[in-house]
């Protein structure tokens, strides 16, 4: 079906990302994480998971432009 | 359970979810040209979506907060929810059954029903399935609508009628395809958002061996934390098949390891995951044969690990509630508004000298099991210096020790998630509410206008015209859905009796399957009527039996009680066990007395004798469904040996 499916995941994962990592910023460790700045960890992972989905999207575009479609 | 602040963050995550499901359903109009492109995806996704969708479609909320819920009740034997009750169903779809549904070019199960039967047959499962589906949606959805009310204050309308919206404006536009793709977002969603809230758990306890030791003493004296009046021993939260195999009276769940095996690992298991449409719809909108049999054995790899998020988070929450200095105890069950009243007359009426025949009053007016030392505390309290009434609701609030295991979840996600994690997990537990109405709204319409409507109401009008119907059926079903969620708000008995029957039909429809697939000597009278035999069969087995505890009546045994199981769980296998034998037996003897109507060239593509045997030689040895069928068999059995 013509919508590539890692598009909207890895863009939408890619700006919870940056909520995160900017949230995490600005409150620094949360003690209720157990001291640890949480969301600016998780940020992290969550733009790496969003990076790699878009990559992926992109890869998948250029497959497809030289398979001619 | 108080509310929950949200900050910005929260609410911009839950915001941008919304807008990006709402944004797929738009991207996608634009590519739907024919109903089957709406309706059945065109057949036209990569396996892996499928595969993800087809693990998500069952992944509802409710199975989210009910897996931690019996995390916490029964310990590591959930997860044979997972590793009996799904893996080698699943595993059996891709193998054995895929080649027909995708092969035979049904558009949906029914259909492939009417092809190997005939109308009657196909004309049960349809009606039963799509009031199912209506009624399975409406159901989260007032689940959806209470949650927003409680965690967040919303008004329960609102919250609804938004969510429905939002629902309604993406599976309008974007139809199967839209709510396949929402459903590996939600994965995604589900897995990034619990993931630090079960990691952050664990450390909290101190590890796996401090969690270990700490279910031993959960287990030897469960009753402390009021989750069984029995004792076990250590391992009977830790270990799967130890306290199963030592007898139904050993383990928290009372169930015997037959009904273990045959009833949810064989009956229910491949009753759901091979015969439910809502799960079978996404395989069968994969965009090849190997994609559709590829899409159950995608799906496997991660409903494998599974328990790791949503069983562990349970058994975190009772090993935590034991440990001292930790301030965390398992949620309590609220006292319904309705019963404040008498409880507080009791408690003003009671003096200390009668405290404990006003108890047990106290206790059945509240409708709860309550703590008898907190309770006369009150009563003396307020006997030497009258409360107010409000102080008085607090106070029998507190002394309620009837858990809420549907609340674990959540009393996690709020002890561990500060504000913009907080978002995350919320919108994972939200996107799930959604896209299990989106799911059972997709699998209402297929059914509807495929197999109702285009079936016996309307043959041969132009695709266009049934592409319109589906899209009606949209908001039909949506409407529908509402008014259940309305229903179910306002008479849970009658919703729990709706739950009852279908389970009744569910239970043994795997036997009409397993004989139609595999014998082609099955005749249509004989699955029609061996299907409504073990339906009332299950009926009738379960107006007979009870589990202990229960009264009669709508937990069974109305009739007369023949039998007592250990645990409703153990009546429930039970029950799936003899409605399946029932209809089992019954389709053979009515097969072998009544005539074939169908040909062995009309079974062709439809029964397994009679079909080319499928040539997997073309793939990779490694991509063949049977090698990685037999994998994934491996390693769920490895897991059991190492959580044995």
């Amino acid at each position: 079906m013509g919508l590539d499916i890692r598009w909207p995941i890895g863009i939408m994962f890619t700006l919870i990302s940056v909520l995160l990592i900017i949230e995490g910023l600005i409150t620094g460790p949360s003690t209720k994480a157990l001291g640890m700045n949480i969301n600016l960890w998780w940020g992290f992972i969550l733009l790496v998971f969003g990076g790699l989905m878009l990559m992926g999207a992109i890869r998948g575009r250029k497959n497809k432009k030289e398979d001619g479609k | 359970m108080q509310p929950i602040h949200l900050a910005w963050v929260d609410y911009a995550i839950l915001i941008a979810y919304t807008v990006f499901v709402i944004g797929i359903g738009f991207a996608l109009r634009g590519y739907l040209k024919t109903s089957s492109d709406y309706l059945t995806s065109g057949r036209s996704i990569p396996a892996w979506v499928t595969g993800l969708a087809f693990m998500a479609a069952n992944l509802g909320a409710l199975e989210l907060v009910g897996m931690a819920a019996s995390g916490a009740k029964y310990g590591i034997a959930t997860a044979h929810f997972y590793w009996v009750g799904a893996i080698p169903a699943m595993v059996f779809l891709a193998v054995f059954m895929m080649p027909f549904y995708y092969g035979s070019k049904a558009r949906s199960v029914p259909e492939y029903l009417n092809m190997r039967f005939d109308y009657r047959t196909r004309c049960l499962n349809s009606i039963s399935f799509a009031v199912m589906t209506v009624f399975a949606s409406g159901i989260s959805m007032d689940a959806l609508a209470k949650l927003l009310n409680l965690l967040l204050g919303w008004d329960y309308n609102f919250a609804l009628l938004v969510t429905s919206a939002v629902v309604l404006i993406y599976v309008l536009k974007g139809g199967l395809t839209s709510a396949i793709y929402t459903e590996v977002l939600q994965f995604f969603m589900i897995v990034l958002g619990f993931a630090p809230v079960v990691w952050l758990g664990l450390k909290d306890v101190g590890g796996l061996d401090v969690l270990k030791q700490r279910l031993a003493n959960v287990a030897q004296n469960p009753a402390a934390l009021s989750l069984n009046d029995k004792t076990f021993a250590p391992d009977a939260w830790s270990s799967a098949w130890k306290p199963l195999l030592a007898g139904p009276a050993h383990n928290p769940m009372g169930v015997d390891v037959f009904a273990m095996v045959f009833g949810l690992g064989f009956v229910l298991s491949f009753g759901y995951w091979c015969t439910n449409f809502l799960v079978v719809q996404r395989a069968m909108a994969a965009r090849n044969m190997n994609a559709a049999r590829r899409t159950p054995l995608i799906a496997a790899v991660p409903k494998m690990f599974f328990p790791v998020l949503v069983i562990l988070p349970g058994m975190l929450a009772v090993a935590l509630a034991t440990l001292p200095g930790k301030d965390y105890h398992l949620p309590h069950t609220a006292i319904a508004d309705s019963a404040f009243a008498p409880a507080i007359a009791d408690i003003q009426a009671a003096t200390p000298a009668t405290a404990d025949a006003a108890f047990d009053k106290i206790s059945a007016d509240a409708g709860l099991k309550m703590d008898q030392t907190k309770v006369t505390a009150i009563i003396k309290a307020n006997s030497l210096a009258p409360l107010s009434d409000q102080e008085l609701k607090t106070e029998l609030q507190g002394a309620v020790t009837e858990n809420y295991y549907n609340g674990v979840i959540l009393s996690l996600v709020k002890r561990y998630c500060p504000s913009g994690l907080l978002g995350l997990a919320l919108t994972a537990l939200l996107a799930s509410f959604m896209s299990g109405m989106a799911g059972n709204v997709t699998a209402f319409n297929t059914i509807w206008t495929y197999d109702l409507y285009q079936a016996y109401m309307a043959k041969n009008k132009s695709d266009r015209h049934y592409f319109i119907v589906g899209q009606a059926t949209t908001v039909v079903g949506i409407i529908l859905s509402i008014f259940c969620a309305y229903f179910a708000s306002h008479y849970s008995n009658a919703m729990d009796i709706i739950q009852l029957v279908f389970g009744f039909v569910n239970a043994p429809l795997f036997a009409t399957f397993l004989l139609g697939m595999f014998w082609a000597r099955t005749t249509a009278t004989g699955a029609f009527f061996g299907l409504l035999g073990g339906t009332v069969t299950s009926a009738l087995f379960h107006a007979l039996t009870i589990a202990t505890g229960n009264t009669p009546g709508l937990k069974g045994g109305y009739l007369h009680v023949v039998q007592t199981f250990p645990s409703e769980m153990a009546q429930n296998f039970w029950l799936a066990s003899f409605a399946f034998g029932a209809c089992f037996v019954l389709t053979l003897v009515i097969s072998l007395v009544t005539k074939r109507t169908k040909s062995d060239e009309e079974l062709k593509g439809l029964v397994y004798s009679l079909t080319p045997k499928l040539k997997d030689n073309e793939q990779h040895f490694l991509l063949r469904p049977a090698v990685l069928g037999t994998v994934l068999i491996a390693g769920c059995i490895i897991l059991n040996i190492i959580f044995w």
